[in-house]
């Protein structure tokens, strides 16, 4: 059979070949290798065979442990196995790779290689996760380009199978795991051709049989141990060889002939580079054009990193070397050098001792550090490297990319430099994040690199915002082979397809002399040039670009393609940029749509066959005048009034220009400051509440469930008002804590993202106009700077006092200010209004430990962040630690603020003669159960803290540093439900069952909404997800039952869109309960696919059907001998399907599965039923306290 | 033993009654009772225009809600190659009915587009459908909209349907014409099979607690028949195509009334719901005894009996029936 070009990325190369030569694929999603488990659920989810003709069997575990455990199992009773994983992922599983390498098992992991948490997380690639896994004994087999990927996953199937060692196959986490390039689709003759099938069964008779039992995972001791451990190594001595036969092998089968190290450059190179990864692509380039040149230049690409074949290693060096420099992607602080430096030098020193080098002197050899977290790693610094190897004593353990003017280790580079060729094309896409772009780029590189013989390369560069985001795509296409494994800085075509950007990122700094740039734009070719501004229209003469422009949004409109303006922008492209004639690209691309829509109904692809057809004849050369006329200036990036670390190096990163921030602008420890999204103005709202102040009944719900905390209520006294601005709204309070006060909803209209959600939730009509409510949207633009001038002043209005507030009220509870403001989570996000109030309650004395997950991306991700201060400066103080620890890290804290407040509480008495007895007694019998009893007991440690200055002795000096912990600190334990079902049950489980006050909050998606959408054991009974694509087959597991089970444990189930009251009274409860407390919180989801401006109501919904039951569990009930469990929502009052058949996740069922989806959701309506009168009767129950049975007994 | 024979949209009935368009034709279950119970043929829920396009829109949005947008979370959905959108349940569902019972079964759509029409009526006669029953229901709200307008559409949409499907089909009508005699003549004349008088615009409701418009079924009384009823009477022998009465009938008595006034069948609905499928056979048993008792021997005969043309006093049906009408109303 004939071989066909594929256009696809990374993972789906490895995917595919995963998928076609093995059994059982046990994974657990991690950033960036989720796909790949994603591709293994949907192929055998469509029945795809595997070359022996069986599906495979595609399982997702509870963690990535739990995944290493299986595989072991699956192995350890002969399946060919395999797994997917990255980074923080991969270390997980190293324990069962011990003993995988250690039982001589075959199978090769794939891995994206992903950063390992340090003193940030972050997703982007690169070496440190695989380094991690040298000590294992398992292979490292490292793939540069696409077609590598796909061509080693066969090659290391094929060697582990026949030498018995483990493999990991890894490659570069997003730049190759997420890069799509054309290339050539193994088939399964050529996959046949390289597994031996003998191997396969030999693996299969070595499994745990009891027809032929043996035991494995013995316990050795020390007289035998060593000897049994050393017997291996046969195995590792024959496998470099090995791998080599089986390169050889697909060398004659395909024509693409590679070795353990592989050589590129000049015969006769004196400077040679030694590198692994993608990185080696860029390389490649960079050293093709120099050698060109004349410059004795080459470099190695290691493809097998471990077992590290020495004397392969020497015999690939060319005997002219005199220097050579090694690239780590990976930093290993505390090590005399990086791993492939220390392998470099080791190899070159062990053959020169031997005198089997093949260099006459030891060559010069020093490694650096490049490329780590994707930082972009380029041919001119490359060009660098090679400038310092050749003098006369280069720079040792240096860095590239960055600048470092702390320990001044970086190379200069001059960021000019190119080794692209003119003849490749480059495009640069700036697009709004869902709104089509990124899709229509894949497939545009689908057309070109399967339509024609370019060859073509995308990659996508996303933000982490989920809403208002920015996607650039990256787009090359030429006749050959493309290795540019870094960002177009120099492109022949930009296109920007929102106008916001011209304001936001200065992206003609990226296009050549004589680019043309496509511009999306409400103004016809006739008014555009004057509302461009001043830089641009700059930019556009100096560089003489040409300019077109459509009007995209309104052609979407007009065919009904709402807000996805793919299709239109992408005939643009085609039509623009000549690649095709006219024609022959609106054919393609409509062949296209019928390939990609046509599932979906012919409506849809009427619909976007329209649209293309409308674009030509909207798109129009602009013909641009001479001269600059424009006075539009593009605005600052933050305030003038924020903080300095903000000016400057935050706000560089927002302007996109993080790259050249030095290393001396970043905290040592990985520490910063918070409240820094307010200096972040997005603008990404088109409309924004308007608040009606006559018909508001000064509920506080709008203030409530507003996601961003953009829009708040506040009290104060009358004179607050002066100065206020001129449309400043105020009416008086209704209530009768504050006579004679005023009351204002305010909108901070430019970090609103217009999600509607409080004039959803506003109960309060015009009578003479019912659709006319307290708050109506309007166009945000006209209301941005009137609003702008409320909002400051609105911020200046002095806070209530707390301990006048009736905080059990919502109305109450919304007075308070919110200490979590301006995150980056979705519009309409159903989680962080439950973070917002935890905030507003306890902010300002809370330690939040935070699971990685939505939370810990909207709570944590750079460059701002939204936990803030009040106006003392106090505000929650926050750390993600890591995914499966989240229960025990909080823990933790807890754990520190007893011991400490202990100590100090032991100080104290010690310092009884300074303090007085008044004050010791009153610090340590304060109550602290409100706001009064906190206020107090500050004041009496600031009187403490007075008392102790100027006196020198041990415990004065302690206590000073402890004394803040006498004031009740309130620790909460945050997370999804990926951390608190699945990866971080254990402990949770261990928490809840330690007794000691600490807050859990759960927030339930019921999905592993971050990573897009697996399954996870909250996602409930008939729901599709990923890994449960014919609807989860069994119902959410009952986190709220078993907490409830260990009997000391607070628990309440919530949904605030059901009961905000309920929810209010659970998160004070769980407060003041003085042990584990656990909330389990609904949120809404953009990944249940519903209308998110619906998330409340669909909330309600779920309350309603009975779904989600509202109750809270308080021990104390129990101990005073009442029934302990309160059943807060109502009997079932519409159907499951009511709720149900309102979301995609459940409704698509309907149309991909519809006799599964008609059981499902029979059996899930039945469920729902049993569990509603369970409840019933466990709200009945009443055990009493024990106490009155003991005279019975 | 009266024959109860009728001729409607060119299909011999065994009799008049015929359950019409309503949720208890989703369970072929149902159908198939119905059928026992002595239905004559069957008319189908309604399968909904604007439904189909909602559904394919939103699955289609929904599916692409935030994707491409953050790199942890490219999609959030599977995405099976294959999706049943469009009226596949729909047809699945005529085909079962077909396998099920030996009555014909005539699929109704519900919908205001002639593109919609076109593909779906195709694809209803593909997969077995004896007639296809159109329900335009077209509630104008724009002045600027004019009668001609509204009639034009029924016309397109009707015409369209003929051109590409051989089955036979029937228009269901409102009484919101400016005459409705008019429309009935230009729609036969256009090629339609049968004519269904008169569908019920449901009205919505305000509810007072919680002032909203909300939707509000009312299931129909007898006394909506009267409107079906004068206008069956007038368009007897005036207009060439078959006539069906619906709204308001419940009991035999009521199926008689609408025969002699010209029907070709009388559909029943709310009875049924009501009271239960069985009422076919009741209502059934009722016009048979009704008949004997009057000695009619065939539907046949008593046929248009007393239509406009044939009841001895023609304007009785007009507008000096209006008139004796008030008068007849006592006054004390």
């Amino acid at each position: 059979m004939a071989r066909r070009y594929v256009t696809i990325d990374g993972n789906e190369a490895a995917a595919y070949v995963a998928h076609k030569t093995n059994e059982v694929i046990a994974i657990y999603p991690i950033t960036p290798s989720s796909p790949m488990g994603e591709w293994s659920d949907q192929w055998s989810s469509e029945n795809k065979v595997n070359i022996w003709g069986t599906i495979p069997s595609v399982v997702e575990m509870q963690s990535e442990g739990g995944a290493s455990g299986a595989v072991h199992g699956a192995l350890q009773t002969g399946a060919l196995t395999t797994t997917f994983t990255a980074s923080q992922g991969l270390l997980l599983m190293i324990p069962n790779m011990h003993k995988i390498a250690g039982e001589l098992t075959s199978t090769v992991f794939h891995v994206s290689a992903r950063t390992v948490a340090t003193h940030a997380l972050s997703i982007f690639g690169d070496h440190s996760d695989v380094m991690d896994c040298r000590a294992t004994g398992f292979g490292l087999l490292a793939s540069n380009s696409i077609q590598e990927i796909m061509d080693f996953a066969l090659i290391s199937q094929s060697a582990t199978l026949k030498g018995r060692v483990p493999m990991v196959h890894f490659f570069d986490g997003f730049r190759s795991s997420h890069e799509v390039q054309k290339i050539e689709e193994l088939t399964e003759e050529d996959m046949r051709a390289m597994i031996d099938d003998d191997l396969v069964r030999a693996h299969r008779l070595r499994g745990l049989n009891p027809e032929r039992p043996v035991i494995r995972g013995t316990a050795q001791n020390p007289d035998h141990f060593f000897q049994g451990r050393e017997a291996i190594n046969p195995y590792y001595t024959a496998f470099p060889g090995i791998v080599q036969e089986a390169m050889d092998s697909f060398a004659r089968l395909t024509g693409r002939a590679y070795h353990l190290f592989d050589y590129v450059g000049a015969p006769d190179a004196e400077q040679v580079i030694v590198l692994m990864g993608s990185g080696a692509e860029a390389a490649h380039e960079a050293v093709e054009y120099l050698a060109a040149t004349g410059a004795k230049v080459g470099i190695i690409k290691v493809r097998l990193y471990r077992p590290f074949a020495v004397e392969a290693f020497l015999s690939t060096l060319p005997a002219s070397v005199k220097s050579i420099g090694v690239l780590d992607r990976t930093k290993e602080p505390g090590s005399a050098g990086e791993p492939l430096y220390l392998d470099v030098v080791n190899a070159c020193m062990e053959g020169f001792t031997a005198g089997k080098a093949p260099f006459s002197a030891m060559p010069k050899i020093v490694g650096g550090r490049y490329g780590l977290s994707s930082k972009e790693f380029t041919p001119s610094m490359v060009k660098s490297i090679f400038e310092e190897l050749a003098k006369p004593s280069p720079k040792n353990h240096f860095t590239v990319g960055i600048v470092d003017d702390v320990t001044g280790s970086n190379l200069p580079w001059e960021s000019d430099f190119s080794t692209e060729s003119d003849d490749i094309f480059r495009g640069l896409f700036f697009g709004l994040g869902a709104d089509g772009t990124v899709g229509a780029n894949k497939n545009s590189i689908k057309i070109i690199g399967e339509g024609t013989d370019n060859y073509a390369q995308g990659y996508f560069v996303y933000d982490s915002k989920k809403a208002g985001s920015i996607t650039v795509s990256h787009l090359r296409f030429g006749k050959k082979p493309i290795h540019s494994t870094y960002l177009i800085s120099k492109a022949k075509f930009v296109a920007c397809h929102q106008w916001v950007f011209l304001e936001k990122i200065d992206m003609l700094h990226y296009a050549i002399p004589g680019a043309t740039f496509l511009l999306n734009s409400p103004y016809g070719p006739d008014e555009v040039w004057d509302y461009l501004p001043r830089t641009v229209q700059q930019t556009i003469i100096d560089k003489k670009l040409k300019l077109y422009v459509i009007d995209a949004y309104q052609v979407a409109k007009e065919t009904r393609m709402g807000a996805r303006i793919n299709t239109i922008m992408q005939t643009c492209f085609f039509a623009i940029s000549n690649i095709f004639p006219r024609d022959e690209a609106i054919q393609y691309i409509k062949d296209a749509i019928k390939k990609t829509y046509g599932a979906k109904g012919e409506q849809i692809v009427q619909m976007n066959y329209a649209a293309v057809d409308q674009t030509l004849a909207n798109l129009h050369e602009v013909s641009c005048p001479g001269k600059v006329t424009s006075t539009i200036e593009i605005p600052p990036t933050v305030s003038e009034k924020a903080p300095e670390f903000v000016k400057n190096v935050t706000a560089t990163i927002i302007a996109g220009k993080g790259d050249d921030l030095p290393v001396s602008a970043f905290p040592v420890d990985g520490t910063f400051d918070t409240a820094t999204t307010k200096w972040e103005k997005r603008n990404i709202a088109l409309e924004i509440p308007v608040w009606e102040s006559d018909l508001c009944i000064q509920c506080g719900k709008c203030a409530m469930v507003c996601p961003h905390a953009a829009i708040r209520s506040k009290v104060y006294e009358a004179e607050a008002l002066k100065g206020a601005p001129e449309t400043f709204k105020s009416v008086d309070y209704k209530g009768k804590e504050f006579p004679g006060w005023k009351y204002t909803i305010q909108v901070a209209p430019e970090d609103c993202t217009g999600c509607i959600l409080c004039a959803e939730v506003c109960p309060a009509r015009d009578k003479t106009e019912l659709k006319r409510k307290a708050l109506n949207m309007h166009p945000q633009m006209p209301l941005r700077e009137p609003e702008r001038d409320n909002f400051e002043f609105f911020l200046s209005i002095p806070e209530v006092d707390r301990r006048q507030v009736k905080v059990s009220t919502v109305k109450g509870a919304q007075l308070l200010q919110p200490l979590f403001e301006f995150s980056g989570a979705c519009a309409g996000c159903g989680e962080t209004p439950y973070v917002k109030l935890l905030s507003q309650l306890f902010g300002d004395r809370a330690l939040i430990a935070n699971a990685t997950g939505c939370s810990s991306i909207y709570g944590g991700n750079l460059p701002t962040t939204p936990y803030c201060k009040n106006p003392e400066g106090r505000g929650p103080a926050w750390n993600n630690s890591l995914f499966e620890d989240n229960a025990e890290f909080g823990f933790g804290y807890r754990l520190t603020l007893d011991k400490q407040n202990e100590f100090a509480r032991e100080l104290v008495k010690r310092l009884i003669s300074v303090l007085g007895e008044d004050l010791v007694t009153a610090i340590l019998e304060a109550d602290q159960s409100d706001e009064t009893g906190i206020f107090e007991q500050r004041a009496r440690v600031k009187v403490l803290k007075t008392k102790l200055q100027g006196v020198d002795s041990m415990e004065a000096r302690h206590l000073m540093s402890l004394a803040d912990t006498l004031v009740k600190r309130s620790v909460w334990i945050v997370g999804g439900d990926g951390w608190a079902y699945d990866i971080g049950y254990g402990g949770l489980d261990h928490v809840l069952a330690s007794g000691r006050n600490v807050n859990i909050l759960v927030l339930d998606t019921e999905v592993y909404s971050n990573t897009g959408g697996q399954m996870s054991k909250a996602t409930p009974l008939g729901a599709v997800a990923k890994f449960a694509a014919g609807g989860k087959p069994r119902p959410k597991k009952d986190l709220g039952l078993m907490a409830i089970a260990y009997g000391n444990v607070y628990v309440a189930s919530v949904a605030m869109g059901a009961n905000d009251a309920q929810c209010l009274r659970a998160f004070l409860e769980a407060e003041s309960y003085p042990g584990p407390s656990i909330i389990i919180a609904y949120s809404h989801c953009i990944a249940h696919g519903i209308n998110m401006v619906k998330g409340l109501t669909q909330q309600k919904n779920a309350v309603d059907s009975g779904y989600w039951p509202l109750y809270r569990y308080d021990p104390r009930l129990a101990d005073q001998g009442q029934p302990p469990l309160k059943l807060d929502s109502k009997d079932i009052k519409i159907s499951l399907k009511d709720y149900a058949y309102q979301e995609t996740r459940y409704k698509m069922l309907t149309k991909s599965h519809p006799e599964a989806a008609a059981e499902l959701i029979r059996l899930a309506g039945e469920d729902v039923k049993r569990r509603r009168r369970f409840y019933e009767q466990l709200a009945a129950m009443n055990p009493g306290t024990g106490e009155e049975s003991a005279e019975s007994n | 033993m009266v024959d109860l024979r009728t001729t409607y949209l060119g299909l011999t009935l065994k009799n008049p009654v015929v359950p019409s368009a309503s949720p208890l034709s989703e369970d072929v279950a149902n159908i198939k009772r119905m059928e026992d119970f002595g239905a004559s043929a069957v008319v189908m829920h309604s399968l909904f225009e604007e439904q189909l396009s909602h559904d394919a829109f939103a699955l289609h949005t929904h599916l692409a809600q935030g994707t491409e947008s953050f790199a942890e979370a490219l999609s959030y959905f599977p995405e099976p190659d294959d999706f049943f959108v469009g009226p596949h349940e729909y047809l699945e569902h005529i085909r079962r009915a077909k396998e099920t019972v030996d009555i014909p079964i005539i699929a109704s759509l519900n919908g205001t587009t002639v593109s919609g029409w076109i593909d779906y009526a195709k694809q209803m006669e593909e997969a077995g459908a004896d007639a296809l029953e159109c329900n335009v229901y077209y509630l104008p709200t724009d002045p600027s909209e004019t009668g001609s307008d509204v009639e034009k559409l029924y016309l397109d949409i009707l015409k369209a349907v003929k051109t590409h499907i051989t089955i036979p089909v029937a228009m269901k009508l409102s009484p919101f014409f400016s005459n409705p005699a008019a429309m009935a003549h230009n729609l036969a004349s256009a090629g339609a099979d049968g004519l269904v008088l008169f569908n019920r615009f449901y009205q919505p409701d305000i509810d007072l607690d919680t002032l909203e418009v909300k939707p509000n079924l009312v299931l129909s009384s007898p006394f909506e028949g009267r409107l079906a009823l004068r206008w069956i009477a007038i368009l007897r022998g005036k207009v060439d195509t078959s006539l069906a009465a619906t709204t308001g009938i419940h009991t035999g008595l009521d199926a008689a009334r609408m025969i002699l006034a010209g029907a070709d069948v009388a559909q029943v609905c709310s009875v049924l719901l009501q009271k239960g499928i069985d009422q076919i056979g009741t209502v059934i048993g009722e016009l048979a005894s009704w008949m004997e008792d009057h000695e009619y021997t065939s539907v046949k005969e008593m046929k248009g009996a007393l239509s406009q043309q044939s009841c001895p006093d023609p304007t009785a049906f007009e507008r000096a029936n209006y008139m004796k009408t008030l008068m007849s109303y006592p006054r004390s």
